[in-house]
């Protein structure tokens, strides 16, 4: 089992997400995460895929994702030649200065951003690798987790690819 | 460009495709497609079940093997077409759907009759489409029939909401359509094919396996080619039952939960297997981790998908069966390699075919009753043409056909093989006789299967498609009460059906002609008046409500496991 990026170009019509998540859940695939966006093209949206599973089960999800009609490409994203980076929001407890300032000390070294505080809460942005996000909510899980929203993981191959 | 209602360019659109007939019924949200179709050339067949319609539009497809058309109103006519789209997906068959929706503005306010037809056969269909805007109509069902009968075929969904409809736009008829997300893979690797052969001249003991990518594509003369010149032995999976003429001395019949006893056997020692237009469902190959552990897999389709999906290939080739055949025949015959029939002698996997093939027709048995379900196939077979269409419902009596109905024009055999449906055979089989008008069709029934959709005996009588009911009436959900027997300690439940009602009756009822047979003379003699009549006959056949079905493969067993006989 390892973890894997997979990619797909799919049209930007309404219904598409729910007949590619419907796959899954139908053929029993399990998904770690999945983003959706825009692209490049107008009418082309690229639906972002991270699962945990064998060489076999991905080349099967590969394969039953290029059956899907409205998917235009689907690419399995070397981890090691990809930008891959997700997002999260977490909001902490945090109601004595000195625990803000820890907290945004980690903030720092992570290279995260406060992005609100309240009197008794302080919420950062954390952008990296899905393993950064989670260095950093165990160590400040500790503070209290209040909320927590993470994106899913959003990637593209290094380099010109040219099709 | 023409001006047009949405619902006339679905007919005009239709018309285009070559569509000759739809099956249907109407209602409040397609009354505007009705209303074009009243003017239309289209024959238009009144069904008492849109489920009827689905399986009508499917045998049609099948025989045909050409999209096949239903027409349903929204909500209950929409859902009562499932069990027909998840038949024809499950056996790849390409049928175009056709639902009315209520108005745009309504969808989502569950209105009257709304039911989210769409998002209901995602997962049953090879793509569904919803036009918006009456000008989408003709491209959307040239679409429709390009996705439903190109590649792997499967059914298509096209759901109208009312007011498209209704509404008018400037229409443009595309010629041709592109969809870039779909391009069938119809060329194989030739390189693979190459590899293929080599794998495949090299072989001490191979086998054919023939699923039912051989009938979609056509390739019944390929495969009999390929199979004589390297005097390769065939087994096919059920779905596959007939793509090889089962009377032909290479041919082993199906495998599978209930097949035939050789082929079962033989197709474990084979040291490589050529799988041809099959996806190794776990009915035909039994448990995936035992089936061909110890041989080398070819595997053809046109699905990529299918390759590695159930089982491992060594060799896997995506391409068009009939196409990659074609390759593979050129060139051996470049190679100048056609065995004979002198291999029969000198060849030592086809001593030992033909001997476990002798051994277990030698070893089957029937019952003492004078009718048997065996004895009534073997005697339908006799007196059918070689090329008569036959079909089966579920249960028992499709394994008994399996098991003692020889095909022998390839092509001549379908059934619901993937999903299994009861009720399927009755209404594919009228859909077959409209396809096929000059050949007689047979629906080798069961009473459970029949007693579902027996009301198409009323669409059968009054639009003049004479077919035949092959009743083998045991009284009984035979196939459930022979899992009771064997697996559930004969704690019989819910599986008895005590006579009830009387068939010959029920077809008198509606017209048809209902003859019972409780003789093999009776029978002789029903099945010679049902093939001259001109009238749906229902041949009432009682036979013993105990007999189980055998070879049995239990389920959740391998093929090695296959029980012989009771
Ligand atoms: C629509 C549907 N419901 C239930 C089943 C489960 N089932 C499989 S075989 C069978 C019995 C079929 O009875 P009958 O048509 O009389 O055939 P027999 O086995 O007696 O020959 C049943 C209930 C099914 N396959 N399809
Ligand atoms: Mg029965």
């Amino acid at each position: 089992m390892t973890w894997r990026i997979i990619s797909a170009l799919v049209e930007n019509k309404p219904g598409v997400l729910f007949r590619v998540s419907n796959m899954f859940r139908a053929r029993g695939f399990n998904i770690e995460s999945l983003s959706v966006g825009p692209t490049e093209e107008q009418d082309l949206s690229r639906i972002t895929i991270t699962i945990n599973s064998d060489d076999h089960t991905t080349e099967q999800l590969v394969k039953q994702l290029r059956k899907i009609i409205d998917v235009v490409d689907v690419i399995k994203l070397p981890l090691d030649n990809s930008v891959y980076r997700e997002l999260a929001l977490i909001k902490l407890k945090a109601e004595e200065p000195t625990t803000r300032l820890e907290i945004m000390n980690l903030v720092n070294v992570f290279r995260g951003k406060v992005v609100d505080i309240s009197k008794r809460s302080i919420m950062v942005e954390i952008t990296g690798t899905p393993d950064k996000i989670d260095a950093f909510k165990a160590l400040v899980e500790h503070y209290g987790i209040i909320q927590l929203a993470r994106t899913g993981v959003c990637a593209l191959p290094r380099g010109v690819v040219y099709e | 460009m023409v001006e047009m209602s949405g619902a006339k360019a679905l007919i005009q659109a239709l018309e285009r495709e070559g569509v000759d007939v739809v099956f249907g019924m109407p209602g409040g949200a397609n009354l505007p497609i009705y209303d074009e179709l009243y003017s239309s050339s289209i024959r238009h067949i009144l069904v008492r079940h849109e489920q009827s319609a689905a399986h009508m539009a499917d045998g049609y497809a099948r025989i045909k093997r050409k999209a096949g058309v239903c027409f349903a109103t929204s909500g209950p006519g929409a859902t009562n077409l499932v069990t027909g789209i998840a038949t024809a997906y499950m056996d790849s068959s390409p049928i175009v759907a056709v639902t009315g929706q209520v108005p745009k503005a309504m969808i989502g306010k569950d209105a009257f009759q709304e039911c989210d037809i769409v998002g209901i056969c995602a997962s049953i269909t090879k793509y569904c489409f919803q036009p918006m805007s009456a000008g989408e109509v003709p491209e959307v069902v040239k679409k429709a029939f390009y996705i439903a009968e190109s590649g792997r075929p499967g059914p298509v969904l096209i759901d109208v909401p009312k007011d498209v409809q209704q509404e008018s736009a400037d229409m443009v008829f595309p010629e041709i359509v592109k969809i870039r997300g779909y391009s069938p893979h119809i060329e194989p690797d030739v390189a693979q094919v190459a590899s293929a052969i080599d794998l495949l001249l090299n072989a001490e003991r191979p086998i054919i396996m023939a699923g039912g990518g051989v009938h979609i594509s056509g390739a019944f003369a390929e495969l009999q080619a390929l199979a004589e010149m390297l005097m390769i032995p065939v087994v096919t999976t059920f779905k596959g039952k007939g793509v090889f003429p089962e009377n032909h001395p290479l041919s082993l019949g199906p495998i599978g939960m209930h097949g035939h006893a050789e082929a079962n056997k033989l197709v474990t020692e084979a040291d490589v297997l050529l799988a041809v237009g099959s996806r190794f469902s776990d009915r035909s190959v039994g448990r995936f981790d035992e089936f061909g552990r110890d041989m080398k897999i070819i595997h053809i389709d046109i699905d990529p998908a299918e390759i590695g999906k159930n089982k491992q290939a060594d060799i896997g080739i995506v391409g068009d069966v009939k196409v990659s055949l074609r390759i593979m025949l050129k060139m051996l015959a470049n190679k100048v390699i056609r065995k004979g029939e002198g291999e029969w002698e000198s060849n030592q996997w086809l001593k030992h075919v033909r001997e476990v093939k002798e051994y277990y027709r030698s070893m089957i048995k029937d019952h003492a009753r004078e009718v048997t379900a065996m004895k009534a196939i073997k005697k339908l077979r006799e007196l059918l043409p070689a090329d008569a269409i036959v079909t089966t419902e579920v249960g028992q009596c499709q394994m008994w056909t399996s098991l003692h109905f020889d095909v022998i024009t390839p092509g001549t055999f379908f059934s619901s093989t993937g999903l299994g449906t009861m009720g399927f055979g009755f209404p594919a089989s009228i859909g077959a006789k409209v396809a096929r008008p000059d050949l007689p069709v047979v629906d080798i029934a069961g009473d459970g299967s029949f007693n579902m959709t027996e009301n198409s005996l009323a669409v059968s009588v009054l639009e003049n498609i004479p077919v035949i009911v092959f009743l083998l009436n045991n009284y009984s959900l035979g196939m459930v009460a022979q899992w009771q027997r064997l697996f559930y300690n004969r704690r019989m439940i819910g599986v008895d059906l005590k006579g009830m009602p009387d068939f010959v009756k029920v077809a008198e009822a509606y017209g048809a002609q209902g003859i019972r047979a409780e003789s093999m003379d009776e029978l002789d003699k029903a099945i010679r008046t049902a093939l001259r009549s001109d009238v749906t006959t229902v041949i009432d056949i009682p036979i013993d409500p105990e007999e189980n079905v055998f070879p049995f493969m239990p389920p959740g067993k391998g093929l090695k496991d296959t029980i012989i006989a009771a």
